[in-house]
Parts: structure tokens; C-alpha cells; sequence
């Protein structure tokens, strides 16, 4: 057992773990966050996406120990009861049916839209190609990560667009 | 477990969840539950609540709100909302103040949960008359309370006033006051249950046919939703399973030194073949699963032919059964008199059900009786076969339906739930259950593998006059729904039936006027039938694509021996006779082909299409068939790489007839998916296995679609439009799994369109489609 600390959505955690513990068994039976879920362990299938520094992350995989930067769950992406764009634009599409790998469709779009905030269809369809859904949902969370960028940008426009300005 | 209100403390957070804002006006979590007294009576027994009783569907609360209570499941296709909008229009209050409660054995009449797109066509009508009732009882509460005949009183969103003096009015709310109806339903069954009142014509719904945002996404999208598989329980443990590394072996030994001294290891449970380690957390049991030394022994003979292997195996075996064929006109001298004869065969092998995440169950238990929390899409039966397996009085079981992981029929055959009470019991503790990526992919139930043989005969003006159509299936242990002795826990445990469900193999849905046809089904079995991997079960539209495959391809492949337009070959059939069945079927069929057409764009030429010069070769290809009243008809527009293989489905239309629509956009959505679906498993997926063991274990090994797969655009026509004008309205039909049907044969036409290939195997995978391409020399 050793003693680590994270930083989960704005609030630090102290737990006395087994370091090799995958941080997604913490996330969930330890701090209550549903948001990340096992749906592969294997690191295949996205189900367990969480943000740590920027960069989605499969969670099932990754040793709670590692982590040593700030970690956003599905649950940190709403900032003061204000869904995320693509939250929002998730309700707006209809996008979910089961909805169990929605967490890692949008914090995997999330993660891409920070990096890249107009992407083409095609840079979509690569960012997203290792996040699985058996639903089917693919046609609709396309749609919706094409929506919320156009919000997105409506709202801060581009440097590009400041810098010509 | 319970709150004051006697709903249980799962259900209610699902609520508080799902809808805040409704919870906010609606008083809820203060109102008694009109069958339960309260929390004392929910720690059990667990009677069933009467679905004669009109409190069981709907409790009116003070602030004017209405909860349904339904016997259902929401398996992601907006079936809850369906249902709010249905009852919501029968008793007369906005959409916005109800909510509905789905499938708790102890709260909710049993509907069966859910299956066979049944919620809008069945269900969803005794919900109505229930809904209708209760208008008709506030309407006579409201007529004693005013002083006026119940004929002179109008209803407006749940406030009754009466007619020229809008002075006089009370709210449903007010009415009820908190108590209950006590109003009886006569029906000899739940699907028959009714009160006196009529239900609306369809004119006067008024949400009905419009769409409503699903209740359900909000909470899956900012992470509030509460699953099945996050339920918490004081005291709870996990388990996971050890399955045998061999399908059919004997367990022979188990070595519990192996894992006693891991780290939060509580105890192997184990009987005869079923084994699995129970610790205090969730990553422990994971680890010690893992490490469990055990021995088992091969069973003497090879369980299966490897996967190559199967349709020799399937062609050669002996069936376990027959149907009788069904014989129109005189086939075989309609045959000898043929101009023309075409003949082909078809291979479908075994696909997983392959939920997105394992199975999954947690038991409770404490106070004597049994509460498993399941995503069970039956979860009454699921309660009734935990109970017959536990050997228990059903009464002390209950079962909380809670959202999960889709499994296309899956969880009809849930494990985990038995697995969890089982070891419940055993180990006196609340546990919870999941299996693992590898054991769901392998040993997860089965679509069946199909092969069908079939012969067309052309005359000289290329009419098809005569049909044969013979299938076989790989279907001979197919698996019910929940049942306490083929549920795979107690296979390994020994559970024995004296012949297994025998299964069946599917004809062909089509209204085709044939003059002389033979159709005929039969079933095969593998070596081992208890205890295997390759058990079957019910996978989405269950035998609908394998079957349609086949039809809608040979249809395409007498289209072009006949030089015929592939969507003219087909029309002709269809309106080569007059006779039409109650629901106008025929007529039905005709509109969804021209529908689908003219959002294609299709233009009339025979297949193939001169072959392209480039690398990529584009065609499209057409299919139709139906799935109880609900006709479809798709194209596909595929892209095909000469130096790959590789098939890109780019483009596809849909044109969808379920009779009366009740949200569009939850139908629309439905019906992508659904294509999608049997896109992936047109180009993906087939279960692979050697003599020992099923081999696909993973996203890599049992490949899905995913993002680059997905067309350019997908276009969906909702023809609810009427074909004829003497047709009265159309009720609700299926919407759930009729748009997976024709896909797979869409595709192979198109693939055959652009290449001049034709794939009678599936998946369509890029080193088949390339080998098919080489050896055509395209």
C-alpha cells in the first residue's frame, strides 16, 4: 500500500492504495465517479476515457500511482451547473441509446477540440477511430462533435481570426 | 435500501438523475407509492403488483404530476419517453409534468420487460388504456366535486373545468389528494388489461408524433445517470469468475494457496464447473480471477469443428430438426420447365452479441429475500429464474431494473444476476458480479451461423417462376429467456434439460409473388451442447439478417441473370398480385421501395455496372424485407478498394414504414443504429474459434465498426404515408429491430454492382473481398 494524492476535478484526494491499483477502480468505488466505466480493461474500447493534463486517457489501464497531473472525469466537465458545448450539443443530436460509452466519445472529443478546435470530417473520424460504441452511435456523435466546435467557435473565435482582425 | 416513499433508493437517485427539474414540482419523494404502505413492506416479501389495479400504472400526485409505472425496459431507443408521450396524451397532462418508473418486479406489473420490438406495438396499449381510465375516473371525481355531468366538463392538462363557466375547476391533483383510486381493470391478461374508457383517436395526441427529448440522455451525458453497474451496497463484495480454459472440460482441481494470501481475498466458491473468487475490492478479485491455479480436464472429444471449418461441418451433419416446407404451386416441374436455373449459397457465420461491457449483476441478500440489481432487459423473468434457481419462494426475490450496456438480447439470457445471488447466498453478503472482456466475447451468447441453399428458375422473358429456398442453422442449444436450468451458471453446475431448445432457421420476409415456390428450415448441432461458448441465442432481429442475407441476395443474383434492374425485378413481384393482408403488407412494401428509391436517386439499370477504371469502385446495391408489420427497405452505396479489399458503406437510405410513429427522432435514431449494427456485422464480425475454445476474445479478435466506417451520409424516410386511401390509421409497430434486417444484403449487391463480385460469405473483410476481387481478376 502506499499513499497518493489526486487531483480530481478540482478537488484533491488522499488514498492509501496498491500502487499498480488501474485508476479507473479508484475513480469509481473509491471516490463514487461514475462517469468513467469498464467496458474492455484492455485500454481497446474508451469506455474508461478520463482527461489527465489535456490528453485523454484510458483509464483501466493506467496505475493510479502514475498520475500525476489534474484529472477531468465526465462529471468535471460541466462548470457551474453550465453543460460543456458538447454536452449540450449531445442533448441537442440525441446522440446517446445506451449511453455507456458516451463517456469516452465526449471526453475523447473534448480532448481533440482542445487541440484541435476545427477539425475536418476526416480528422473526426481518425481522433475518434479508437473509441468503440456498439450502439452504433458513431453518425451521431460525428454530428454532435461538428455542432459543438461551430458553438465553440462562436464563442471564441479563432486566434487566426483575431490575429487577421 | 428504501426511502419514505417506499420506492427503493436506486430507483429514486435514477429519478433525482433523470429529472431534476420534474422533481423539483413534482413532490415525489413524499408521496406514498400506491401499492407498497411504505418502507417497512419493501424489505420484503415482494408480491406482484396487480396490473388489474389502476394505482399500479399511475400514481396522480398533490402538486398535479403523474408517475407512470411500467413493466418495461429502455434498452436506449426512448421507449420511456415513448410511453410518457402515449399516456401522457391519454390522460390529459403536459409531457413535461410525468415521469415513468420501468421494470422493478416489485413496483411495475410484469410486461416481460423488453424483446421483439414489442414496446409501441404491444405494450405501450394497456399503458394507454390505463391512462385513459384514470381520465375517465378524475372525470367522474371532478363531475360529483362541481356539480356538473361529467359531458360538461373539459379537460386541459390535468385541470378539469367546466364547460361556459371556467370558474369551476379543480386540478387532477386536488382530486386525488394524495389518495389512491382503487379502481379494478378487467383483462385475462396484462397485455389485456382495460377500464371502461376508450383510447383517443389517433387525431386527437397530441405529444404522440412529435419528439420530445429523451428523458433518459441528460443524465448519460454530465455522468449523473446511475447504472446497474455502479450500484454500491454497504458490506458489498466482488466476485469474478474463473471459466473453464477449455469448452467442455471438467474441473479436476482447485489450488487456493494459489491466491490466499492476495490481498483482500475472502473465498473461492465453486460447484462442480462454476468457479469464482470473491474479495473485498473490485481490482483484488480481478487480480486473484487471474491467478486462481485450478486444473481441468478435456473432454474426450473435440467440442467444435474450428471456425474454418464450420460450414463443411455444417453441410455434412445430421439435423437435429426440420420444418415442414412450405410448398406454393408446383416448384419442380416449374423447375423442369425453367429456361434459365440459377443456383448459389450463402455462409453467415456465428456473431457475438458482444455487449459494450460484460455482464453484470449485484445481489443483496439481506433481511431473508433476495434484490439483485440487473440491466436485464427482462428483469421479470430474470426474478423468476433467480428464485426457481435459488429455490426460492419468488415472493422473496426481486429484481431492479437499472440502465446498462446494450446487449442486443444479450441480458434476455442474464448471467451475472444468477451468478451474483448465488454467491449472495453462499457467502451471506451483498456482492456484485462482472465478467470480463475475454469471457463476454467468448463465452457471451451466439447469433446462429446460417448456410442457405437457393434455386431460382427464370423463363425466357426472365420471369421468376419458380423458388427454392433451403436453410440451415447452427442453432441447436439455443438459450431461453432466464431460465433457472440452461442459463449458463447452472449448466456448469450440471443442470441438465432432456433435449436442449431446438432452435430454428428463419425463411425469407417478403411479399414476392412467386407462382411456384419451396421453403424449407433446418437446424444442426455442434458436438458439445452443454457448458459451450457456442451456445445461441436471441441477437438483435434474431435470424432476420442471417436469413434476409441470403433471400435478398439471390434476388439480386436472378435480377442480373435476368438483365433486370435490381429494384424493377422486385417491383414486379410485388405487384404482381393484388391480395394484401389486414395491415396491408403488399401495398406497404411497394411505397417503402419507391420511397427509398426516389431518396436515393436511384436510377434503373441492371447490375453490375460497367467496371470502373480507378482504384476505387463505387456501386450501390438494393433489399427489402419485413419484421412483423414493419416493412423496410435500405441502399447501400459502397466505395470498394481494388488494391485492399476494403468496403466503405458511404452512403445509406433507409425509407421505414412502423405504422404510427410516436417519436420520430427516437425512431430515426433507432433506425441508423440499427443499420449501422448489421453494417458491422456485414463487414466485421464473426466469431472465431479452434477445437478447445472460442479464440475472439477482444475488440481486436471480434472486431466492431467504428468511426472511419461510418457512411457520409445516412438517410432516413419515415413513410407513415398512406399507400391507400381506403387504409384506416395504422397502429404502432415495431421499431426496434426491423432496419437491421435488410443491410447485409444491401451491401453485397453493392459490393456486386461495383465489382461484379458477388459475396456469399460473411463479413466482408478487407483480405476476403481482395481474394474475391483477385480471383475475379477485377
Amino acid at each position: 500500500m502506499s499513499k497518493i494524492t489526486l487531483k480530481v476535478n478540482g478537488s484533491a484526494h488522499s488514498l492509501d492504495i496498491e500502487p499498480a491499483t488501474p485508476l479507473l477502480y479508484i475513480l469509481r468505488n473509491d471516490l463514487g465517479l461514475e462517469g468513467p466505466r469498464f467496458g474492455c480493461g484492455l485500454g481497446q474500447c474508451g469506455a474508461c476515457t478520463v482527461i489527465v493534463n489535456g490528453a485523454a486517457v484510458r483509464s483501466c489501464i493506467l496505475p493510479a500511482s502514475s498520475v500525476k497531473g489534474e484529472i477531468t472525469t465526465l462529471e468535471g466537465l460541466s462548470s457551474k451547473g453550465r453543460l460543456h458545448p458538447l454536452q449540450q450539443a449531445w442533448i441537442d443530436e440525441q446522440v446517446p441509446q445506451c449511453g455507456f460509452c458516451q463517456n469516452g466519445q465526449i471526453l475523447t472529443a473534448k480532448a481533440m477540440l482542445d487541440k484541435n478546435p476545427h477539425p475536418t470530417d476526416a480528422q473526426i473520424r481518425e481522433s475518434m477511430n479508437a473509441t468503440l460504441c456498439r450502439c452504433m452511435t458513431y453518425y451521431r456523435v460525428q454530428a454532435a462533435i461538428k455542432r459543438a466546435a461551430k458553438v465553440m467557435a462562436d464563442v471564441q473565435p479563432a486566434s487566426g481570426k483575431q490575429a487577421v482582425a | 435500501m428504501n426511502t419514505s416513499n417506499g420506492i427503493p433508493k436506486q430507483i429514486v437517485e435514477v429519478l433525482i438523475t433523470h429529472r431534476r427539474a420534474f422533481l423539483k414540482s413534482a413532490g415525489l419523494l413524499v408521496v406514498s407509492f400506491a401499492t407498497g404502505a411504505g418502507a417497512q413492506e419493501q424489505k420484503g416479501p415482494y408480491p406482484d403488483p396487480d396490473y388489474r389495479q389502476l394505482d399500479s400504472w399511475i400514481v396522480i400526485h398533490e402538486n398535479n404530476t403523474a408517475t407512470f409505472y411500467v413493466g418495461k425496459t429502455d434498452l436506449g431507443q426512448g421507449t420511456g419517453t415513448g410511453f410518457r408521450q402515449l399516456m401522457s396524451d391519454e390522460l390529459d397532462i403536459a409531457f413535461e409534468r410525468t415521469a415513468c418508473i420501468m421494470g422493478s418486479t416489485d413496483i411495475t406489473v410484469d410486461q416481460g420487460g423488453s424483446g421483439g420490438s414489442t414496446a409501441m406495438e404491444r405494450d405501450a396499449w394497456p399503458m394507454r388504456r390505463a391512462a385513459a381510465e384514470a381520465r375517465r375516473v378524475l372525470l367522474e371525481m371532478a363531475s360529483a366535486r362541481l356539480g356538473a355531468p361529467a359531458d360538461q366538463l373539459a379537460v386541459s392538462d390535468a385541470v378539469i373545468s367546466a364547460k361556459g363557466d371556467p370558474s369551476k375547476r379543480v386540478t387532477y391533483g386536488e382530486l386525488v389528494a394524495g389518495k389512491k383510486f382503487n379502481v379494478t381493470l378487467t383483462g385475462a391478461n396484462v397485455n389485456a388489461a382495460t377500464g371502461i374508457a376508450r383510447v383517443k383517436p389517433v387525431q386527437e395526441l397530441k405529444y404522440t408524433g412529435q419528439s420530445p427529448l429523451r428523458d433518459d440522455i441528460p443524465a448519460k451525458v454530465d455522468g449523473s445517470m446511475k447504472w446497474a453497474v455502479g450500484v454500491t451496497l454497504p458490506g458489498m463484495v466482488h466476485a469474478r469468475n474463473v471459466k473453464p480454459p477449455f469448452a467442455g472440460a471438467r474441473l479436476t482441481g482447485i489450488d487456493e494457496s494459489s491466491v490466499r494470501n492476495l490481498p483482500g481475498f475472502l473465498k473461492v466458491v465453486s460447484k462442480r464447473n462454476y468457479v469464482a473468487v470473491v474479495c473485498e475490492r473490485e481490482e483484488q478479485a480481478v487480480r486473484a480471477a487471474r491467478q486462481l491455479k485450478t486444473t481441468w480436464e478435456k473432454p474426450a472429444t473435440a467440442p467444435f469443428p474450428k471456425s474454418e471449418d464450420l460450414f463443411k461441418y455444417m453441410r455434412a451433419a445430421e439435423p437435429t430438426s426440420a420444418s415442414k416446407p412450405i410448398v406454393v404451386g408446383k416448384p419442380d416441374e416449374a423447375f423442369a420447365g425453367a429456361a434459365r436455373i440459377v443456383e448459389a449459397e450463402y455462409e453467415i457465420p456465428f456473431q457475438g452479441h458482444t455487449a459494450f461491457a460484460g455482464a453484470h449483476g449485484t445481489a443483496d441478500p439481506s433481511n431473508g429475500q433476495m434484490t439483485v440489481y440487473s440491466n436485464d432487459m427482462k428483469a421479470y423473468s430474470l426474478r423468476t429464474g433467480i428464485a426457481a434457481f435459488l429455490g426460492m419462494p419468488r415472493e422473496k426475490v426481486r429484481v431492479l431494473w437499472m440502465q446498462g450496456p446494450q446487449g442486443f438480447g444479450r441480458t434476455a439470457a442474464e448471467e451475472a444476476g444468477f451468478e451474483a445471488a448465488w454467491i449472495a447466498r453462499e457467502i451471506g453478503r451483498p456482492v456484485r458480479v462482472q465478467w470480463m472482456r475475454d469471457e463476454e466475447t467468448a463465452w457471451d451468447t451466439k447469433g446462429p451461423a446460417f448456410l442457405v441453399k437457393a434455386r431460382g428458375g427464370l423463363d425466357a422473358q426472365g420471369q421468376l417462376t419458380a423458388y427454392e429456398y433451403s436453410a440451415r442453422s447452427c442453432d441447436y442449444n439455443h438459450v431461453g429467456y432466464n431460465e433457472p436450468d440452461t442459463v449458463l451458471i447452472a449448466q456448469l453446475m450440471g443442470s441438465r434439460r432432456a433435449y436442449p431448445a431446438g432452435g430454428s432457421s428463419s425463411m425469407p420476409s417478403e411479399m414476392y409473388a412467386i407462382p411456384n415456390r419451396r421453403m424449407s428450415g433446418e437446424v444442426v448441432g455442434l458436438p458439445l451442447v452443454w457448458e459451450t461458448p457456442l451456445r445461441t441465442g436471441n441477437l438483435r432481429d434474431p435470424n432476420g439478417p442471417q436469413s434476409t442475407f441470403a433471400a435478398e441476395s439471390f434476388i439480386d443474383e436472378l435480377a442480373a441473370a435476368a438483365k433486370a434492374d435490381p429494384l424493377e425485378f422486385r417491383m414486379k413481384m410485388l405487384t404482381a398480385a393484388a391480395t394484401d393482408d389486414s395491415g396491408f403488407k403488399r401495398a406497404r412494401s411497394i411505397a417503402v421501395l419507391k420511397a427509398v428509391a426516389e431518396a436515393y436517386g436511384w436510377d434503373a439499370r441492371p447490375s453490375p455496372r460497367p467496371l470502373g477504371t480507378g482504384n476505387i469502385l463505387t456501386g450501390r446495391g438494393i433489399a427489402y424485407s419485413f419484421r412483423g408489420q414493419t416493412v423496410v427497405a435500405q441502399i447501400a452505396e459502397v466505395e470498394v478498394n481494388r488494391q485492399t479489399g476494403h468496403v466503405w458503406a458511404r452512403r445509406l437510405v433507409c425509407a421505414h414504414d412502423c405504422g404510427l410513429v410516436v417519436n420520430p427522432t427516437s425512431l430515426r435514431r433507432t433506425i441508423e443504429c440499427a443499420m449501422l449494427h448489421s453494417l458491422s456485422r456485414a463487414i466485421h464480425e464473426e466469431v472465431q474459434f479452434d477445437t478447445e475454445k472460442v479464440t475472439s476474445v477482444d475488440w481486436i479478435s471480434h472486431p466492431t465498426l467504428r468511426h472511419t466506417d461510418v457512411p457520409a451520409a445516412i438517410d432516413v424516410v419515415l413513410v407513415n404515408g398512406d399507400p391507400n386511401p381506403d387504409r384506416p390509421d395504422l397502429p404502432p409497430y415495431g421499431g426496434g429491430e426491423a432496419a437491421c434486417k435488410p443491410m447485409l444484403a444491401a451491401v453485397a449487391n453493392a459490393i456486386y454492382d461495383a465489382t461484379g463480385v458477388r459475396l456469399r460469405r460473411v463479413p466482408f473483410r478487407d483480405a476476403r473481398v481482395l481474394a474475391a476481387l483477385k480471383e475475379a481478376r477485377v
